[in-house]
């Protein structure tokens, strides 16, 4: 044991050890709200919470783990960008490379699809679980309408992944989604009204979707901005505001 | 682990280290290990190259849409895939805006908000319900099949569908939400009082059309019913 200090003692006192880490680990008070404060990572919480908002059946911890599965999603996702070109030419047989050729890639691909429907199952348990608590009720409103909008960009961004395979389940399943978008009122070119704007196929938003009038390069294209880039940024922005207002709302929840 | 547990004037606090980021960590890791164990045992589905002429036959959009694809049996697409999801988006950003029940923050609670719960759980229900009909039980032209029975092209030619007369429909419409929206007043009037004029209407508009949804499900399995209503522009 006085080996194991010593070893302990030589890596942490010294000045190159102490400029990284602020404080020790010993089990007092002080150094529980300092892991919590002068934690980049962590400071996102109050350094003490009511202790009813520990308990795994209040939350069943579903925000955190949806947003856990979006950052899991991000890192996988990356991993997969340096495979996969969205390119018609390309896209499915990069695909078939990473199933056969890369190693891990079907693990990776595996997990960043599986993860995806998970993210979408725990976003919804999620809301049930904030409607059920009455936690969207005065003063936490508008973080209820935040999350409705967390809710969605969640289904858009899978939604968005659907086509990139360019397989055909990806192609029918996006080619069903975005003709309703052609049936949309004023702006879709199926839709009612329609006319009363001169929208046609080729000026609707079914057109501003797709980047043409059917699923192509360019729709390929655009559901992998959407996807890679600009919904995750919308959404990283939206869950900022989300977390942010949770502590600005006077915290987690509870009976008043 | 000692909790160094604090005593308020209301609410009992204790440390968020290691109390809350423990069990974070603890979920993190789980999760992690579920869907790395999924990943590696259920390959994600991939089918032949994309080929804009060989349709597939059912096309289902991803699994949590097929509850809209769904509802296009009964409705027509503007509705079904546009205004329909529309509304209910809308309809769940203007929830705390119009329960404002001061009951039950912070804590289940169905006693003091019964109605609030019915519904939305009723709703999520309905959304999940339609969301599996479509997962399994829609086979080749969007045809029923029981998840047991094998899907066929022989299936009997569906019925002729017919649709009320306008005069009907419009009746019927204007029953449905006039005497909806005035029944809930005469016969239970303490419900519009506590919301008042326009969260009463909004509120009771969005819950007579979710019910509208399922009334026209029943009618269109029960009776064929096309539309309800033709106008130029559109039917519903």
């Amino acid at each position: 044991m006085n080996l194991i200090s010593d070893i302990i003692k030589k890596i942490t006192d010294n000045e190159i050890w102490k400029s990284v880490f602020r404080h020790g680990y010993a089990d007092t008070p002080r150094n529980r709200a300092l892991q919590t404060i002068s934690n980049v990572w962590l400071h996102i919480h109050p350094v003490k919470i009511p202790e009813h908002a520990t308990k795994i059946r209040f939350t069943w911890c579903l925000g955190g783990i949806t947003f856990f599965i979006f950052f899991f999603e991000t890192v996988t996702g990356i991993l997969l960008m340096f495979y996969y070109v969205p390119d018609v030419n390309r896209a499915y047989a990069d695909m078939i490379d990473l199933m056969y050729a890369v190693p891990f890639g079907r693990f990776l691909r595996n997990s960043h699809r599986w993860a995806g429907h998970a993210m979408v199952i725990t976003v919804c348990f999620h809301m049930l679980r904030v409607f059920l608590t009455g936690s969207y009720k005065a003063p936490r409103q508008f973080n209820w309408l935040l999350g409705v909008m967390l809710l969605v960009l969640t289904l858009l961004l899978s939604f968005t992944g659907y086509l990139l395979p360019w397989d055909q389940l990806g192609y029918w399943a996006i080619t069903v989604g975005t003709n309703m978008g052609g049936a949309t009122p004023f702006i879709g070119y199926q839709g009612p009204f329609a006319e009363l704007l001169g929208v046609k196929i080729n000026s609707d938003i079914r057109f501003a979707l797709l980047g043409g009038t059917q699923i192509d390069a360019p729709a390929l294209l655009r559901a992998y901005v959407w996807h890679c880039i600009a919904i995750p940024i919308i959404a990283g922005g939206l869950m900022i505001l989300h977390f942010w207002r949770i502590r600005k709302d006077g915290g987690i929840s509870g009976p008043l | 682990m000692s909790n160094h547990v604090e005593v308020n004037n209301k609410t009992k606090k204790v440390f968020t280290w290691p109390n809350l980021v423990a069990k974070e960590f603890l979920a993190a890791i789980l999760v992690t290990i579920f869907l790395l164990l999924y990943s590696y045992y259920v390959d994600a589905p991939l089918r032949e190259l994309a080929n804009p002429g060989e349709p597939e036959n059912p096309a289902k959009a991803p699994w949590y849409f097929l509850g809209l694809q769904e509802a296009l049996v009964y409705f027509d697409p503007w509705f079904a895939g546009v205004v329909l999801p529309s509304i209910i988006i809308v309809g769940l950003m203007a929830i705390p805006y119009l329960d404002i029940n001061p009951k039950g923050n912070g804590g289940y609670n169905f006693s003091d908000r019964k109605f609030a719960v019915t519904v939305f759980v009723f709703g999520f229900t309905f959304w999940f319900v339609l969301i599996i009909i479509g997962v399994y039980m829609r086979g080749p032209f969007w045809t029923f099949f029981w998840p047991w029975e094998k899907w066929s092209f022989d299936f009997p030619t569906p019925p002729p569908l017919v649709s009320f007369p306008n005069w009907l429909g419009v009746l019927a419409l204007l029953i449905y939400f006039g005497g909806g929206l005035m029944l809930p007043i005469k016969r239970c009037r303490s419900f519009y009082e506590k919301l008042g004029l326009i969260r009463y209407n909004i509120t009771m508009i969005m819950f007579l059309i979710m019910m509208g949804v399922i009334i026209k499900i029943v009618l269109r399995l029960m009776f064929n019913i096309r539309y309800v209503l033709q106008t130029p522009w559109f039917n519903i």
